[in-house]
Parts: structure tokens; sequence; C-alpha cells
């Protein structure tokens, strides 16, 4: 059992200092996750703290590729609304 | 004639708070902010700052901010182009302080929140403190994880706290604020603004009773704290914070930010001014924020980071103890000039006595408070106000800075025509010169361009043209309209 930081990582090291376990390391193109250190928290904290503290959404995943954080649950940004602005913006 | 590399942005003996303003706060407290930038209505036109980008972190998220923060082209708080780690920023700092004497500031504003990176921040403002103790430190806080480091705040002799308050009310807060990160866990809504807007109180409160300065920044949101700012700017002000900074929202969708994207409109110049006027009954208002960046260096105004980047400091050799012989010598000089220019004798303003409507007028402007810049080459005009009660600065507004080829504004709308659109209210345009089509256009818009007063003194001009406006009865005719 372990989480995973994905692509959509901005590096904003605010997980690092967090883990209680120190399964976070800095890695090039983004933070990542050491899968034999990490515990998700169990034992020392009732949330994951990297989850609990990271502002970008579908960044940290578990074990099957779920995000911890949804799209839309951490911005309040509805993920319809994202879509179309985006590609309104992109077309530009 | 005024050369460009010095542009600065503004160059007015008062504007940012008035003299009169500053009279009421102890000697103490104005000898602190003297020649700072950000605080003292004087010294931005003649000492600089920078903000070093090294706390990447954030615990709270912020409807106005995207935390994707990397980008080279915009300018506002929170982005930055290149994160620092503490002895890289302290490099930096010295390189800008050997090549820009007169930096007398060094601010950590982000992109996340100072502390919220307590080791990073702490340990880059140690370091400063041992080699460069004629740098003045400051820091800018959403207030969250404050009291905790009010000690070593002080310990470190960081002088200037800025703390953003948005808000007393949580009902307000949780408007703005979608989750905080506290005692890990992520707390949402309402309960999340309470505790967020009791830390900021009770770091203020704490502050000023060990002596720091405080500055409280504000995002002027409409329809969510519009209506709330002013009893914030009153209770601040009773609790001690020496100066209130209300700034205007940036929310553009390209920005991604929930406001950005939820479309949130900004306040206009007009509201923002008739806000900010508000609360400078309670309190002493800051009127030149520039929303710099979180890495930006120079004067106000502008941002000389990317001649200071990486990769050109990082093999720099700064000899401190010779530097800041010639820091103090380049200071020495600046206040010299200060003590001259402060006694500028303002009698043209008496002259106008009877009560009268005000008038806004705009200048161009790099600087040094003279009326110096082409029209078409200004990226932002200073807002002045005449009336019966004299001349006073009431703020900026910037051109073509955020609003270019976004639907509201119309993609085949010229830059000509956005410009005239930001200086809706103003009456009058002063500039040194003027194209034959702006002058065209802007009178169509009822501006009326001047360029007769051209390297003159801008309080003085606008005294000047206050008085002619007065004397061939467009004030009076004005106001018999409106009756």
């Amino acid at each position: 059992m372990a989480f995973q930081i994905v692509e959509k990582c901005t590096n904003c090291w605010a997980c690092m200092p967090l883990c209680p376990t120190d399964a976070i390391y800095e890695a090039k193109p983004h933070f990542l996750i050491d899968a034999k250190k990490c515990t998700e928290c169990e034992g020392h904290f009732a949330d994951p703290q990297c989850a609990s503290i990271c502002p970008i959404e579908e960044a940290i995943v578990n074990q099957f590729g779920v995000p911890l954080n949804a799209l839309g649950s951490l911005t309040g940004i509805p993920p319809e609304k994202l879509a179309s602005a985006m590609a309104e913006i992109q077309a530009r | 004639m005024q050369t460009t590399t010095s542009s600065s942005g503004c160059s007015k003996s008062s504007c940012g708070s008035s003299a009169q303003q500053m009279a009421h706060l102890p000697d103490s407290i104005r000898e602190k902010v003297h020649n700072h930038p950000c605080y003292s209505e004087g010294a931005h036109h003649h000492y600089a700052r920078m903000h070093v980008a090294v706390a990447p972190a954030c615990n709270i998220q912020c409807h106005y901010c995207n935390r994707r923060y990397d980008c080279a082209n915009e300018s506002r708080p929170g982005v930055v182009s290149e994160l620092l780690q503490p002895d890289q920023a302290v490099k930096k700092i010295l390189a800008v302080a050997s090549a820009i004497p007169q930096m007398t500031v060094v601010g950590i504003a982000g992109p996340g929140d100072p502390l919220a990176n307590p080791e990073r921040t702490l340990s880059t403002f140690r370091a400063l403190a041992e080699t460069a103790p004629d740098i003045k430190l400051c820091l800018s806080t959403n207030g969250l994880n404050l009291p905790e480091y009010v000690d070593e705040i002080v310990k470190l002799k960081v002088d200037h706290v800025t703390i953003t308050i948005n808000c007393i009310d949580p009902d307000v807060g949780a408007k703005i604020y979608p989750w905080i990160f506290w005692k890990n866990k992520r707390i949402r809504g309402r309960k999340a603004a309470e505790i967020l807007i009791q830390q900021q109180q009770r770091g203020l409160e704490m502050l000023v009773e060990r002596g720091v300065l405080v500055k409280v920044n504000s995002v002027m949101i409409p329809g969510v704290n519009d209506q709330h700012l002013q009893e914030v700017s009153k209770t601040v002000k009773a609790k001690g914070a020496f100066l209130h900074n209300v700034m205007p929202l940036i929310a553009e969708a390209e920005h991604g930010t929930f406001f950005g994207l939820m479309g949130q409109r900004s306040p206009s110049h007009e509201e923002l001014q008739t806000l900010q006027d508000q609360c400078a009954g309670d309190m002493n208002m800051m009127r030149h924020c520039r929303q710099c960046r979180a890495d930006a260096v120079g004067m106000l105004g502008e941002d000389r980071g990317s001649e200071f980047t990486l990769d050109k400091v990082a093999d720099l050799e700064v000899n401190y103890a010779e530097v800041m012989e010639k820091r103090a010598k380049v200071h020495a000089e600046i206040e010299q000039k200060r003590s001259v220019a402060a006694v500028i004798p303002l009698q043209k303003i008496t002259r106008i006595k009877r009560q009268t409507r005000p008038v806004l007028m705009a200048i161009a402007t790099t600087g040094q408070n003279v009326i110096n810049q082409h029209f078409g080459h200004a990226n932002e005009f200073l807002i002045y106000e005449g009336s019966s009660e004299g001349v006073r600065f009431v703020g900026i507004r910037k051109v073509g800075q955020y609003c270019v080829g976004t639907d509201t504004c119309g993609e085949t709308e010229s830059t000509l025509q956005q410009t005239i659109k930001t200086l809706k209210g103003c009456e009058v345009v002063l500039c040194s010169k003027i194209g034959f089509e702006p002058w065209g256009e802007l009178e169509k818009a009822g501006i009326k361009p001047d360029n007769t007063h051209a390297f003159e003194n801008i309080e003085t001009a606008v005294a000047d043209v206050y008085q002619k406006m007065l004397e061939s009865g467009l004030l009076a005719e004005q106001i018999s309209e409106v009756a």
C-alpha cells in the first residue's frame, strides 16, 4: 500500500516536510513517493498528510490510480466548467 | 531628457499615504518606514525592493489564486519564474544589493506562504541578518501560522510584516477560502475561515505588542467583501496595524483561478477608489501598490528580475563589506536629495478656494515627479484628483496589462481603446507628447489631452489645470448640471 505522486504535481514542496515516514523526495520532473516507505499515514495521522495539504487536484493517487483529491474538490471549480474554459483559452 | 532605464512608475512626493495621514504615527514608526518603498509615502521614488521566491508551499487556498505559479509573462502576486533555495536567494540578494544600491528591502512573499515554509524563510532571513545587516527584512503572510512564528520574527529583526486580511466575518471568508490545512487536517468552509480569521487577528495583536510594524492587505472582491472591508479597516486599525492596502481583485479566466474561471468580476477603478476613500476616514491608506510578483526586483512598477536569474548570479562573488560602504554613500545622497525635495512649496494649490467638484486627471510619467512621458509609451497612469481641497494622489491604473485579447474586451479592440476605457472617469490626460489619432479619440471620449505641462511638476500642473477649469467655468457648469 502506497500513494503515488503523478505528473500534475507542481513541485510546491508542501507535502515533503509533513510525511511521517520521510517517503517523499525531490525528483525531476516532479516529487515522488518511495513506495517502500509510504504507510499512507496509517498509525500516524487520521488523514494522509500529503493529500491533505496538496493544492493540486489529481496530483496524488492511491494504489489503484484513483486521485485522493478529485477534480473540482479543492478549487471548487466544476470540472465541466474547467474543461470549457481551458478549451476556449487554448483556442486563442 | 529623462532616460527610460530609471523608469520607476511614479515619482510623486506624497503618493501612497499622504503626509498628514502619516503625521499621526509615532516617530519610531515613521523612522522605520522612511526608506521602505512599499510603506512610505515618499520612499518608493528613491528606494527599490526585491522579493525572493523561497516559499513555494502554501497552507490555504484562496479563490483568487492558482497554485500553478510558474509563469514568466504574468505580473501578479503569487507568480514567479524561478524558485530559490535559501542559499541561492542570499546570493541573488547580495548581487542585487551590489548592482542596485538603492535596494533597501528584501521581502519574502511566496509564491506560497512564507510561514508555510518556515525553515526556508527563516534561514534566508538568518543568513541575511548576518551578512547584510543594512538590508531591511519583511514578509507577507496569510496569517494562518503567524502566532507560532511571532517570536522568531522578532528575534530575526524582521520589522515589517504584511498580513492579507480579506474579512473578519467567517461567512464572508467561506466565499473566499475553500480550505485551509490546520493541525494535520484539511478543513473546509466556514470552519476554515473561522480558524484563519482567528489566527490572523491573534498574529496582528502579537506583532503589534512586540513593536513589529504591520500592514494589512485586502483584496476587494465585488459582491463578496466590498461592503465588509470598511469594517475590516476599522478593526485592524484599532488593533494597531499602521497601514491598510486595499487592492483590486485580479481575475482573468486564463489565470485559471476559481474567481477567474467563474466569471467573478474585478472592481472598477471608481469602486476601488471609493472604497479606499471610505476607509481613509479611519485608516492610513496605501495607494501606490503595484501588486508585484513574488520575485520582483527593482523600483516599484519595474521588474529587473531577469537581470538576476540564478545562472547569472551563481558564480558572482560579492565583497559585502565594500558593497555596504557604497550603499551607505548612495543612501546618504538619496536622503540629501529628499530633504531638498521635501520643501517644494505647494502655494499653487491654495489658490483653489471655492467648493467645486473634484476632477480626476491621468498623468503619463516615468518618474521624478514630472510629467515626462509620451501618451503612447505609458503602460501605467498615475491618477490625481484636483479639488477645492487641493491636489491628491489617488491611485495607479495600468494599461494593456491584464485584459489584452480576452473576450470581455472584444478581440478587435485596439490598445488605444483599452487605454481610454482604463482612463474612464478621468477628465484630463497630462503627458509630454501625444499623437494625432489618440488626441482625437480621447476628446471623443470626453477626456482632454494636455501636453502643455510637459516636464512640469505633477502636483503644480494638476493644480494649474484645475484652476484653469475653474476659471473657465467648467467646474461650476458641471455643478449646476448635477444639481
